[in-house]
């Protein structure tokens, strides 16, 4: 996968579940009947004997693996972010978070990226959610690359973990060779002018945005953090302090999430002037991934119009 | 392999003792839910003191048999079984619901050794249960699960859910155990939410059907050790039980749910509970 290739990172999880499934010989996966859209096919294809494919009933599933993390596997339990995180939230927080087993909870369709399937199917309240919990650690890669070393963090990681990527094909920005922490952000491009701080697919729209505010004349510093909680606390407040202006993007409503992770840091340590790129406390709707981003004011030029307010 | 009388005494003895511990840590704790732990008090003990392969001296031994309460707000029951079976000491029931104690008010695996899973938020056992049991059959163990179920919590889908993937995975090394005191919080089972014809609903799930007199140690043992020859199939027993059995003014009340004796209360429950022997 080239730089500016484009493919979506559930496609990348699937594919390092295969290759996990040959390290880990505890690792297991358990599915809610949309394994071709989580890409689990791929590992029930390769280890059927550690596949449980427990048909649509999440709620069930999380405790599964629960049980099953009791008896020493590792279980990735893969279905869309909405049902694993909203359907079966209590289950997540009493008997995974709670107990701190070491299960990883896996969801495709992050944000608004299945744009056509519309509501039921975008989960943009999940990284709030998720982030509330104690104990649970909250990573969206923003990329192919990325998706295939957190994904393999996580595996090796010893907790519960959410992990949450996308349905729609996103744009290859790091390679092969990037290395990545749980916990500790990256600075994508380095910047004077304003702190870009973003998580999973809208990095790529922090990079759009950098472009076009250089051709403002305006150097904008992005900063990649996949991992929303333990959140890179240094990083972000080094950067604030450095460009005394940030904007945060995420596929998510701007509140609970990114946004508000960033404020909370920057209140107490920094504060600093901030907008924050998202939905804004509405539901989106059926519709192209690009357009929707567009008519919710969450797209590169909505970037730069609130980069521009904050230059004023 | 028939069971003698004498050890039919012995678990009867077992369970009085247990219930003494149970109506002792409530009234101590002045919180806490009876009802529920007397009526599960036999099958407990059946369980800790006949069939279940334990180490009290190493709660995590892989090989071990596990239980899960998932009518967890029955704890006390739990509790008093693992004191009197050697998890911990049974000084410590006097700690029940207290703060920095290891007794939580519903059972927490991390705190409280011989709890293999926390339970307290109802219709989440069995699913765990499926969970446990899928690793043993993945790990060749030959190693048992038991879930305690009450009838109250069967309300909730994800009972139904469970069921469902047990059948799926021919799961013969998972028992599920129904305390059907036919009393849940608000009344009546039959009037909160009719659950009849029970078993069945367990049949038509594909599983192994049994029923029991859940108080008569002897059919306690030979119901359970029957469930074992099953093959290729999860079992259920439908426990016929008596909420709050074994303190009379206990019996069949739907006010003993969850409330605490007061010291009169206290002193007429042991008075019924002591031994006779």
């Amino acid at each position: 996968m080239q730089p500016g290739e484009m493919i979506p990172t559930r496609h990348a999880y699937g594919e390092e579940l295969v290759a996990l499934g040959g390290d880990l010989p505890n690792l297991v996966v358990l599915e809610a009947d949309i394994s071709k859209s989580t890409q689990t096919y791929r590992f029930a294809r390769a280890f059927p004997e550690r596949f449980f494919q427990m048909g649509v009933a999440e709620a069930n599933m999380m405790l599964v693996a629960a049980g099953l993390a009791t008896t020493g596997k590792i279980p990735f339990v893969s279905t869309y972010a909405v049902f694993g995180t909203m359907r079966a939230c209590e289950q997540v927080r009493t008997f995974i978070a709670h107990t701190h087993l070491n299960v990883k909870i896996a969801c495709s369709h992050g944000g608004v990226t299945p744009g056509n399937d519309g509501v039921t199917h975008q989960a943009t309240e999940d990284l709030g959610i998720m982030r509330t919990i104690p104990g649970m650690t909250v990573i969206m890669p923003a990329d192919y690359h990325a998706t295939r070393r957190l994904v393999r963090a996580a595996a090796y990681y010893s907790g519960p973990v959410y992990l949450r990527f996308t349905r729609d094909p996103v744009p290859v920005i790091y390679t092969d060779a990037d290395e990545f922490v749980i916990g500790k952000g990256k600075v994508v491009q380095a910047g004077e002018d304003v702190s870009l701080v973003a998580i999973g697919d809208f990095v790529a729209v922090a990079l759009e945005a950098r472009t076009l505010l250089a051709q403002r004349g305006l150097s904008a510093e992005v900063l990649d953090i996949h991992t929303l909680k333990p959140l890179d606390r240094d990083l972000i407040v080094a950067s604030a302090r450095k460009t005394r202006r940030v904007v945060t993007l995420e596929d998510h409503q701007i509140q609970g999430g990114l946004g508000s992770a960033v404020a909370e840091v920057l209140g107490e340590e920094c504060p600093t002037p901030m907008r924050r790129i998202g939905l804004r406390d509405t539901f989106a709707e059926s519709g192209e991934y690009r357009l929707l981003l567009r008519k919710y004011g969450m797209d590169a030029e909505a970037t730069v119009a609130a980069v521009m307010e904050l230059m004023k | 392999m028939a069971v003698s009388e004498a050890t039919l005494r012995q678990l009867e003895r077992q369970a009085r003792v247990i219930r003494r511990h149970i109506i002792h840590m409530i009234y101590a704790a002045q919180s806490g839910h009876p009802g529920g732990s007397l009526s599960a008090t036999d099958i407990v003990t059946a369980l800790y003191f006949h069939f279940m392969r334990v180490d009290p001296g190493n709660p995590s031994w892989p090989a071990r048999d596990r239980f899960i309460l998932s009518k967890g707000h029955a704890c006390p029951v739990w509790y008093a079984a693992l004191a009197e079976r050697g998890f911990f000491p049974t000084e410590e029931l006097l700690t029940l619901r207290q703060i920095n104690g290891r007794l939580q008010g519903h059972p927490d695996m991390e705190k409280t050794p011989g709890v293999d899973i926390s339970t307290g938020s109802l219709g989440q056992g069995l699913s765990a249960g499926v969970g446990m049991a899928l690793g043993l059959k993945l790990d060749r163990s030959d190693a048992r699960v038991y879930v305690m179920l009450g009838d109250g919590e069967l309300n909730e889908g994800q009972v139904w859910e469970a069921a469902l993937a047990a059948a799926k995975y021919r799961l013969d090394n998972l028992l599920a155990i129904v305390d059907y005191n036919n009393l849940q919080l608000d009344g009546r089972c039959s009037d909160v939410m009719p659950i009849e014809p029970l078993a069945d609903k367990w049949r038509a799930f594909n599983w192994a059907v049994f029923e029991m007199d859940g108080h008569s140690m002897r059919q306690i043992v030979e119901t359970i050790e029957a469930t074992h020859a099953v093959a290729g199939q999860p079992s259920v027993i439908i426990a016929h039980t008596v909420k709050g059995k074994g303190v009379s003014f206990m019996e069949d009340q739907c006010d003993w749910h969850g409330r605490a004796p007061d010291d009169a209360e206290y002193a007429r429950a042991m008075a019924e509970l002591a031994a006779p022997d």
